[in-house]
């Protein structure tokens, strides 16, 4: 993990102290026929460069409606959300796709890689939108999959690896543009526990290199390894505080048996 | 992102569903195919029409004795006796737009040579008449106008003709019997084929001088029919007029009446065969077209199965970055290819199925470059107006419903 500082922290924060993301009183709702449904109900919120955050919260508080908006896939109906300070809700369709390209790396819970497609070619494709040259992008994808621990399988298919594995390549999807932060969305809601373990000291790592990492799960125990926890509850901040004796996700690795199946 | 790059992903994202590609491009490869065979058959129809407006001589007329009605009793066509050769004279001397005429007239007969007969139309003429309908011969010569003064047993055969009586050997200066009498072989006329007007071998025939004809075989001192070269081919219908005046004149034929003759411009005839050609060349290539056009729905059924099946993919590519018009640029190519890719196998097949045509119908085929390449610009724009719909459709989806799409 030598290499982590150097794929990450280049060019970031030129603002000095100023903070990475701001979010100022966001609202969110939706309307559905007569009933409008509130997601966020005014969520202020900074989150500073190197931090890992988790987010926190049941399903209906509002967490995935905030990611949503955080990750620029959603725009909030009233209040200010600032990227680097860039005021991202008054962005178009393009520019928000442009700043999720450079800006943002993804992991969901379901990996979302395209099957029939080799982990290279799923890494690479951030970096055809808008393309690099084909060679850079390729350097960079194998870089990032040997940032994440699968140099030696990058030729193969999503079916051929196990679930941390592709969860890895999508780890690497995220990274391979050099984004100023990586949205992970119930990253280890599919797996087992010593895997979703393997999966957050991948985090650590890349945090430790300084990436800023959001993380949304509903599991107290990967919430752990962050080093901020934010709990979502109807729309609302309930909780937002410094975790407190935070485990090592490596020592955690070496204290679980290996379960043989 | 540029669009080599998209295609290549077109390209394998087709390759997933080889079978669901290859049955879609079916559609394509068969209108396209359908299109290039039929628009062959038609141009082939065309351009012989063509050919033999070229053979027939574009500038000649056609002056036939002609029906006459008497006490009631409507004879048919070539049944009057008034077509004279003075009337021929009178056209020559009158007729400002008439370059040259030839006397006609005929009678069947068989013709015999050795132990060969053949039954087929002799022709009386004179030497003239091969150059108004631009004639060459393949071997000797017309006979000349000394033969025709001198009333001379000599013929000129078509090709047809030479064909069955001599096979293999040499026509020339061979005796042939025609009503019995003995005819020397001059001149063997090159091969014209059947003719566009009438459909008929024109070379089964064979020509005499015409005083030969009307004085050793018919006895008949009239003229079945004059044909005649007008000054150019514009001046083709002023010649038609002039002549009906001329002829009309001399028959003393009272306003209202009808005509004791009647002129034909072959380039008229002509020109209708090659409209009627054309009429047919559309008529098939539309036809053809609607099954291109079926092949461009199913193409649009597919993609909008493809994009349905493929919403979490669009949401992921959305995700990292794909603009809607990414998104929309990368289905709309993928159709495109299959319609192209489609159109190009489509041409081979068209181009077989237009070979195949001439060898087993003997159909006059004619495959012309501007239909290939009307097919490819064709088929891509199949490609574009089908595949626009479900690609927009792709392109206006949510991304954080379709990562959502189970």
């Amino acid at each position: 993990m030598a290499t982590t500082s150097q794929l990450v922290v280049d060019e970031r924060n030129a603002a000095g102290d100023r903070h990475l993301i701001r979010v100022e009183d966001v609202h969110k709702y939706y309307d559905l026929g007569e009933t409008r449904v509130h997601a966020l109900r005014g969520v202020s919120v900074n989150i500073e460069a190197g931090e890992f955050v988790a987010i926190m919260g049941a399903s209906g508080s509002g967490k995935s409606t905030f990611m949503n908006v955080l990750g620029c896939l959603d725009k909030p109906t009233s209040g200010k959300y600032l990227l680097e300070n860039v005021e991202v809700s008054s962005l178009s369709k393009e520019e928000l796709a442009a700043i999720r390209n450079r800006k943002i790396g993804f992991v969901f819970q379901g990996f979302n890689l395209l099957s029939r497609t080799t982990a290279l070619e799923n890494v690479e494709l951030p970096t055809l939108y808008p393309q690099i040259s084909k060679q850079e992008g390729q350097k960079r994808s194998r870089e990032a999959l040997e940032l994440v621990g699968l140099g030696e399988r990058m030729h193969h298919f999503p079916s051929q690896l196990s679930g941390g594995q592709q969860q890895r390549v999508a780890i690497a999807r995220g990274l391979v543009n050099k984004p100023s932060i990586l949205l992970a969305d119930e990253p280890t809601g599919n797996l087992d526990s010593r895997t979703s373990v393997e999966i957050m000291d991948v985090f650590q790592k890349l945090n430790a290199g300084g990436l800023t990492i959001v993380l949304v799960t509903h599991e107290p125990d990967v919430a752990e390894f962050a080093k901020r926890t934010i709990h979502f509850r109807d729309g609302m901040i309930r909780r937002d505080e410094p975790v407190r004796n935070r485990p090592i996700a490596s020592d955690v690795l070496n204290d679980m048996p290996v379960l043989e199946d | 992102m540029d669009l080599l790059a998209i295609i290549r992903i077109a390209m394998r994202a087709l390759a997933r569903n080889k079978l669901r590609s290859s049955l879609t491009m079916l559609g394509i490869i068969i209108g396209v195919g359908a299109v290039i065979a039929m628009v062959s058959v038609g141009q082939g129809a065309q351009s012989q029409a063509q050919q033999q407006i070229q053979a027939m001589g574009s500038n000649l007329l056609f002056v036939g004795a002609g029906n006459v009605t008497r006490g009631g009793t409507r004879m048919g066509s070539g049944a009057t006796k008034t077509l004279i050769d003075e009337d021929l004279q009178a056209i020559l001397r009158e007729a400002p737009s008439v370059k040259e005429a030839a006397p006609g007239s005929q009678a069947t007969s068989q013709i015999v040579y050795g132990n060969d007969n053949w039954a087929t139309q002799v022709n009386g003429t004179e030497p003239q008449y091969f150059d108004i309908r631009s004639w060459p011969f393949a071997e000797g010569s017309s006979f000349t106008t000394d033969d025709v003064n001198m009333a001379a047993n000599v013929a000129v055969i078509g090709e047809t003709v030479r064909k069955n009586l001599f096979g293999a050997t040499d026509a020339i200066g061979e005796t042939i019997r025609i009503a019995n009498l003995p005819f020397r072989v001059v001149g063997v006329l090159t091969p014209k084929g059947s003719s566009a007007a009438m459909g008929q071998d024109q070379d089964d025939i064979v020509l005499v001088p015409i005083t030969t004809l009307q004085k050793k075989i018919t006895g008949q001192n009239w003229l079945r029919w004059i044909m005649v070269s007008a000054v150019s081919k514009e001046a083709s219908y002023t010649a038609q007029q002039q002549i009906t005046e001329v002829l009309r004149d001399r028959h003393r034929i009272r306003k209202g009446q009808d005509d004791d003759f009647m002129v034909r411009n072959l380039a008229d005839m002509a020109d209708l065969a090659d409209q009627n050609a054309h009429l047919f060349t559309v008529l098939l290539a539309s036809i053809a077209s609607i099954s291109l056009i079926v092949g461009g729905i199913g193409i649009m059924n597919i993609m909008l199965v493809s994009v349905t099946e493929r919403t979490r993919e669009i949401g992921i590519r959305m995700a990292i970055g794909a603009t809607e018009t990414d998104v929309q640029q990368q289905f709309l190519i993928e159709a495109v290819v299959l319609s192209v890719v489609g159109g190009a196998i489509g041409i081979a097949f068209g181009l077989i199925a237009s070979y195949i045509i001439t060898q087993t119908l003997g159909w006059a085929v004619l495959v012309s470059p501007a239909s290939i390449i009307a097919a490819v610009i064709f088929s891509m724009g199949v490609g574009i107006f089908f595949g626009f719909y479900p690609a927009r459709k792709a392109a206006r989806l949510d991304p954080i419903e379709a990562l959502r799409y189970e």
